[in-house]
């Protein structure tokens, strides 16, 4: 529109300008991928962006033991190799913490006593003496390795197994699913009764569902535990269940599902509505066989919303799930590790993966209908 | 797995429960009172007292929830605010003495206020730069989509990538952390940039504005779609150049759905939670409003009196855009 004018230069500039905005954007995600799936010795030593570059690693090793020694004519030796299945070349090694670069590979290190130690490029070594070697423990060897880069699940695995992200994903369905689908089914015949039937009092449930669209649930929390640890106490199932933590997510949900879903179906032309209810249908028909098909881009874009939340929350379900094993969510699990694992970026990084793909995967098949509930829900 | 068939069959009975509640109650709504034959007097009598029934049976399992998680909460937490920590004994005002002598309520309320002009701000401006040159390249949508995409990303798990960001290593190690990479690139001094006071605040506001600005672009990008391609026209006609048309005759058009995107990310700010708690728990100066509620919710064994008046904090906060939300609602009712 406005680039007709002077086109060249400022075409060029907001195609930079957006380049350089989006690759800001999806680094942060990028960088998280990257290095779930990287190894987790090369992870902890070099930046992601290096992943596809051949590392150097310093590392520490010990030889056998003296017992695997063997005598070859007047000297005693072992032998053995430092890398051992993994793959990499070493160029330099050293028998004293405070030269761990003395020597290039090939060389001969002369050590104690006419000790030497040979260590070459693939590996191998050989520890020499012209006396038996004694103590219980191996030479110490230091060497620095040029190592491939290297790609594994085994974080993956990890995660899901050890660090119990398996069971806190099946969790998360369990909370996420009925908390999903149960605040649909309630907000559909309240918006219809909302949009399409005369009662008193109609206004002031509008005006009341849309105070309570902003409500923080910062206020509902307390009195909500108390209630809660109440009811648990009556029925003797305790206060963290499954249905405590749907009805919650329904609660805290409906105001937005009302809002949007009134805002639509207020919206279906009025004309079929009344000409139904000339020819004798009542309210329980139109909304079943008329209004429901109709309204199912609203029912399926505050389908996602509600998902989206209720996957990614941890406030409702820290407070109504409790934080045992065996009921944390992801986001729950997540948040424990970033206390227990801090450093461990292997297993926070593939943690978060696992935590963020599932909305991810809804975010970019569901996309549109995300788009029209964000416009419906705030820009009428 | 037999959690999950649990769960699924827990599912299934609860929609069914739903679905039986709504059908049995209309059907049986009908053959209490039949509308379809008998005597003209009775099913005139008999559709008046259906359709006024009828509304509540559709209403009633909404307005109980929305009783029971949030009108009766908001009450009972203003009575809480003014009774002691396990709410069995009233002690005044002492509550509010309390919040307004204590130093982290400062803290959390100075910070809570820095976060409000900052990330709606930000996330504002950013998304509507970004909606104003996507319209008009090629693969505008492309790059709509991937910059919206950290809305589809947990707060916890958008804490966890930045905090790999902000990862410091001491002591000449070799930087894992983007950022601290880059300013060792340029030769700067690495940081541990989340335990700086203040500017730490900073940090954590980039996660939350990285989130927000795909929720601003899409708004104001289909905002900017709205205005008449003839006043640009004319603007254009006028000699008008880029910046002037972009300030002078878009922006003033679609100045409803900035605030409207600007009211929305300030409540959303007004409850953040989630990204504080993960990444310094409030530590360094870093606490805010609904992070400190929640940790006087459990803090040895919990306070309900305090934290309900850190709650009453946020709630105050919040009704100003309540009332004008209301309002709005109202008005285009009544266009209706």
């Amino acid at each position: 529109m406005i680039a007709s004018s002077k086109r060249s230069p400022l075409t060029y500039l907001v195609h930079a300008t957006v380049l350089f905005l989006v690759v800001i954007w999806t680094i942060p995600t990028a960088g998280l991928f990257v290095s779930s799936i990287r190894d987790k010795d090369q992870l902890s030593v070099s930046g992601w962006w290096t992943a596809l570059a051949t590392s150097e690693q310093r590392i520490v090793d010990r030889a056998q033991e003296p017992k695997a020694q063997v005598q070859e004519g007047d000297r005693f030796v072992i032998r053995g190799n430092l890398l051992g299945e993994s793959a990499g070349s070493i160029t330099q090694f050293g028998f004293s913490s405070l030269e761990p670069e003395a020597f290039a590979v090939g060389t001969v290190a002369e050590m104690r006593k006419g000790q030497t130690l040979e260590v070459t490029a693939n590996g191998d070594y050989v520890l020499s003496s012209p006396t038996p070697w004694k103590g219980s423990r191996g030479q110490r060897i230091f060497y620095t390795a040029e190592v491939p880069p290297r790609f594994t699940l085994d974080n993956y695995r990890e995660v899901l197994s050890a660090e119990g992200l398996g069971q806190s994903f099946l969790n998360s369905l369990t909370v996420t699913i009925p908390a999903t689908i149960i605040p649909i089914l309630v907000a559909a015949f309240a918006a219809y009764a909302l949009a399409w039937m005369r009662f008193p009092g109609r206004a002031l449930l509008v005006a009341a569902v849309v105070g309570l669209l902003v409500v923080p649930l910062q206020m509902s929390l307390i009195p909500l535990l108390k209630s809660y640890n109440l009811i648990g106490e009556f029925f003797g199932v305790g206060s963290k269940t499954y249905v405590g933590i749907w009805l919650a997510h329904t609660g805290f949900g409906l105001p937005l599902a009302i809002y949007l879903l009134r805002n639509y179906i207020a919206g279906l032309p009025g004309e079929i509505i009344e000409s139904a209810r000339v020819d004798g249908a009542s309210d329980f028909d139109i909304f079943r066989k008329i209004v429901l098909p109709l309204s199912f881009p609203a029912l399926a874009s505050f389908a996602i919303f509600q998902f989206l939340w209720v996957w990614n929350d941890l406030l409702i379900a820290m407070v109504f799930l409790g934080n045992n094993e065996e009921h944390l969510v992801l986001t729950g699990q997540l948040r424990e590790l970033l206390g227990s694992r801090g450093g461990n970026w292997e297993i926070l990084t593939a943690s978060a993966f696992i935590t963020i793909i599932v909305p991810l995967c809804v975010f970019f098949s569901l996309q549109r209908y995300l788009v029209r509930g964000l416009l419906a829900g705030s820009v009428k | 797995m037999a959690q999950l068939a649990s769960a699924l069959v827990t599912m299934i009975l609860g929609v069914l429960g739903c679905a039986v509640y709504f059908y049995g109650s209309n059907i049986l709504l009908d053959k209490i009172f039949p509308t379809k034959n008998g005597p003209a007097q009775q099913i005139a009598r008999n559709l008046r007292i259906t359709n006024t029934i009828r509304p509540w049976l559709f209403l009633g399992p909404a307005v109980l929830l929305l009783t029971f998680y949030l009108f009766y909460p908001v009450i009972d937490s203003i009575r809480l605010s003014f009774f002691d920590r396990s709410g069995d004994e009233f002690v005044g005002v002492s509550n509010y003495v309390w919040l307004f002598g204590s130093d982290e309520f400062f803290e959390s309320f100075r910070n809570n206020m820095l976060w409000l002009i900052v990330v709606p701000t930000a996330a504002t401006f950013f998304g509507l730069v970004i909606a104003t040159m996507t319209d008009r390249i090629w693969w505008g949508n492309i790059a709509k989509s991937l910059i919206f995409m950290p809305m589809a990303i947990s707060f916890i798990g958008a804490s966890v990538i930045w905090k790999f960001i902000y990862d410091f290593r001491s002591g000449g190690d070799a930087q894992i952390g983007l950022l601290n990479a880059v300013v060792v690139f340029f030769g700067g001094e690495p940081q541990n940039w989340i335990t700086i006071p203040f500017w730490n605040n900073f940090f954590l506001m980039i996660i939350l504005i990285w989130i927000q600005t795909g929720f601003a672009m899409v708004i104001l990008s289909a905002a900017l779609r709205g205005i008449p391609d003839e006043t640009i026209e004319a603007a254009v006609l006028d000699g008008a150049n880029g910046v002037q048309i972009f300030f002078k005759i878009m922006v003033p058009q679609i100045w409803g759905t900035i605030a409207v995107v600007w009211t929305t990310i300030t409540i959303l700010v007004l409850k953040v939670f989630d990204i504080v708690l993960a990444m310094t728990n409030g530590q360094w100066d870093t606490q805010v409003l609904a992070n400190q509620m929640f940790d006087w919710m459990f803090r040895g064994g919990g306070d309900f009196g305090r934290g309900a008046v850190v709650a009453i904090v946020i709630m105050v906060l919040v009704i100003p855009i309540m009332i004008w939300n209301i309002k709005r609602a109202n008005a285009e009712m009544e266009g209706r």
